[in-house]
């Protein structure tokens, strides 16, 4: 028992230290730290003193997006702070910081040795970029109410809360699983060969293959959750959010953690927007709706006052 | 299900009206709410349909004898995979806008339900012949369903047709927003409920 927890918390630390390796690692050994501040401006941090008469140079950096590198940001103010270790930029315009930029240092100078060329990338924190897209999936760009996908499974599955919950749970899990699989098969197969048009074949028949294998997997290993969550398994397929997940994931260019945070989202959000519709739909069996329309066209009356509350959420951005 | 003993005619009319897929099936109702936003969207979206649901059907009329019952769901799948490639591309290549404008739907429509749900109920059952009767009647019911939303939206919304200025003002705005998508499709259920109820009721009158 107690060798089975200090295991997990060996397994967990090391995911965490992966994560903030990739987080906030710069390319080069003199370069310590690169971050945007406030709207326009670039701060590197060195690890030594740097020359004053090589830092104001402008001709040593240029800077551009990571998307088109034919496009250099024109740098109109270097400020060196007190100590030399500090450099800030300052750009005309202001920076699009959702985009990660390429920062290209050449032959740095400190104390008169050259330190060499350093080819930096700078983005946002990328916890925070991760956060983002997770809540952005989940609630600003709610796959049901702002993106009208998956509705049949929607509409099917939210008449009671414990089906909602059921059906949500389920799909998370399969989402999961399949997204990252068709990322992976995308990634490293399709794209590598050219064979991007089957996108929509390999990912629907991936998908199916996830379904069976949670299927026998769970039959298996779990039969009293098979129990109660298998019935939902074979919905899975007909829900449009399964598919559109790898396809949009595909379009994106996403790596691996931005996957996982996006198809995790869709998932959760899924399980949100069931959950609310089942709490409304138990409370509409007993209110006096009128015979026409009653089950169906009630159920999409109450999903547009849905969308429109959660078109609030729109155009909002954390972080 | 023995074979279908419906005319070609009957199968044709019965997939725009008794058994419409949205209005009466209540099958894809994703583009329903998330692109009828104008009467073009819906034309191409359901061009998009009826020719996936045509060719599929005919595919799987064709091999039906072929396909061992147990591996029938996938070969459906695939099937239909396939032929939305087909149009995917071809769109892609002769409206790229009208293409971009729908996004990610016309891939999506490998996930449309009342697509398979027509194979397994019909083509694997039928000859070529009433399957493509079956498959055009279905389709053309989609197309009519999402060009009557667009154009109300479209109309309501923003005033225009297909584009063209009819109304020269907006009269409800609420209509081009996507929300809205939801109240009109909740709201056409409840007509046809509504017809149908008057229907039934003059009926036992007479």
């Amino acid at each position: 028992m107690r060798m089975d927890r200090r295991h997990h918390i060996l397994v967990c630390t090391f995911f965490i230290w992966v994560l903030l390796l990739t987080g906030c690692a710069t390319e080069h050994r003199f370069v310590k730290k690169v971050a945007f501040k406030d709207k326009n401006k670039v701060v590197m941090t060195f690890a030594g003193p740097v020359d004053e008469t090589w830092a104001k140079d402008v001709a040593n950096y240029s800077v551009y997006e990571k998307q088109d590198p034919d496009i250099l940001l024109k740098i109109t103010d270097i400020a060196l702070s007190p100590d030399k270790r500090t450099v800030t930029l300052t750009f005309e315009d202001a920076l699009n910081q959702d985009q990660a930029h390429i920062l290209t240092v050449t032959e740095m100078m400190s104390a008169g040795r050259s330190q060499g060329t350093a080819i930096l990338t700078v983005k946002k924190l990328y916890f925070g970029y991760l956060f983002s897209i997770l809540i952005g999936a989940m609630i600003i760009n709610n796959f049901v109410f702002t993106k009208y996908l998956g509705l049949c499974v929607f509409f099917g599955t939210s008449q009671k809360k414990t089906t909602a919950v059921g059906m949500g749970i389920t799909f998370t899990i399969v989402i999961v699983f399949a997204s990252m699989m068709s990322w992976f098969l995308y990634q490293f197969v399709l794209k590598p060969y050219h064979l991007d048009f089957l996108q929509v074949v390999v990912f629907i028949g991936l998908v199916s293959l996830s379904v069976q294998a949670v299927d026998t997997i769970l039959r298996k290993v779990n039969p009293a959750l098979f129990k109660a969550f298998g019935v939902y398994l074979v919905l899975v397929i007909a829900n449009c959010i399964i598919i559109a997940v790898p396809l949009i994931l595909a379009d994106n260019e996403y790596n691996a953690w931005e996957s996982l945070m996006l198809s995790l989202g869709a998932g959760t959000g899924f399980l949100i927007a069931l959950f609310l519709m089942s709490s409304v739909r138990e409370k509409l069996e007993l209110a006096n709706v009128p015979p026409t329309f009653r089950g169906l066209p009630i159920a999409f009356v109450v999903a547009g006052l849905f969308a429109l509350a959660f078109l609030g959420f729109s155009g909002m951005s954390i972080f | 299900m023995a074979p279908t003993t419906k005319t070609n005619k009957e199968l044709f009319v019965n997939g725009i009206l008794n058994e419409n897929p949205i209005f009466r099936l209540a099958l894809s109702m994703c583009p329903a709410v998330g692109i009828s936003t104008s009467v073009m969207n819906g034309l191409l979206l359901g061009i998009a349909v009826l020719f996936v649901q045509v060719f599929s059907s005919c595919t799987i009329a064709l091999i039906k004898d072929y396909i061992h019952p147990r591996i029938r769901i996938p070969t459906y799948t695939l099937t239909i995979a396939t032929w939305v490639t087909v149009i995917d591309l071809v769109l892609a290549a002769y409206v790229p806008v009208a293409y971009k404008a729908m996004g990610i739907f016309v891939k999506l429509i490998v996930a449309f339900a009342i697509i398979t749900m027509r194979l397994e109920m019909f083509a694997c059952k039928n000859t070529v012949t009433a399957s493509f009767w079956d498959g055009l009647g279905m389709g053309l019911g989609f197309m009519f369903a999402m060009m009557t939303l667009g154009f109300v939206r479209e109309l309501l919304g923003m005033g225009t047709l297909l584009g063209y200025d009819i109304l020269g003002f907006r009269p409800l705005l609420f209509f081009a927003l996507p929300a809205a998508g939801f109240f009109l499709v909740g709201l056409m259920m409840a007509m046809f409920n509504y017809i149908e109820v008057v229907y039934n009721r003059r009926k036992k009158g007479l």
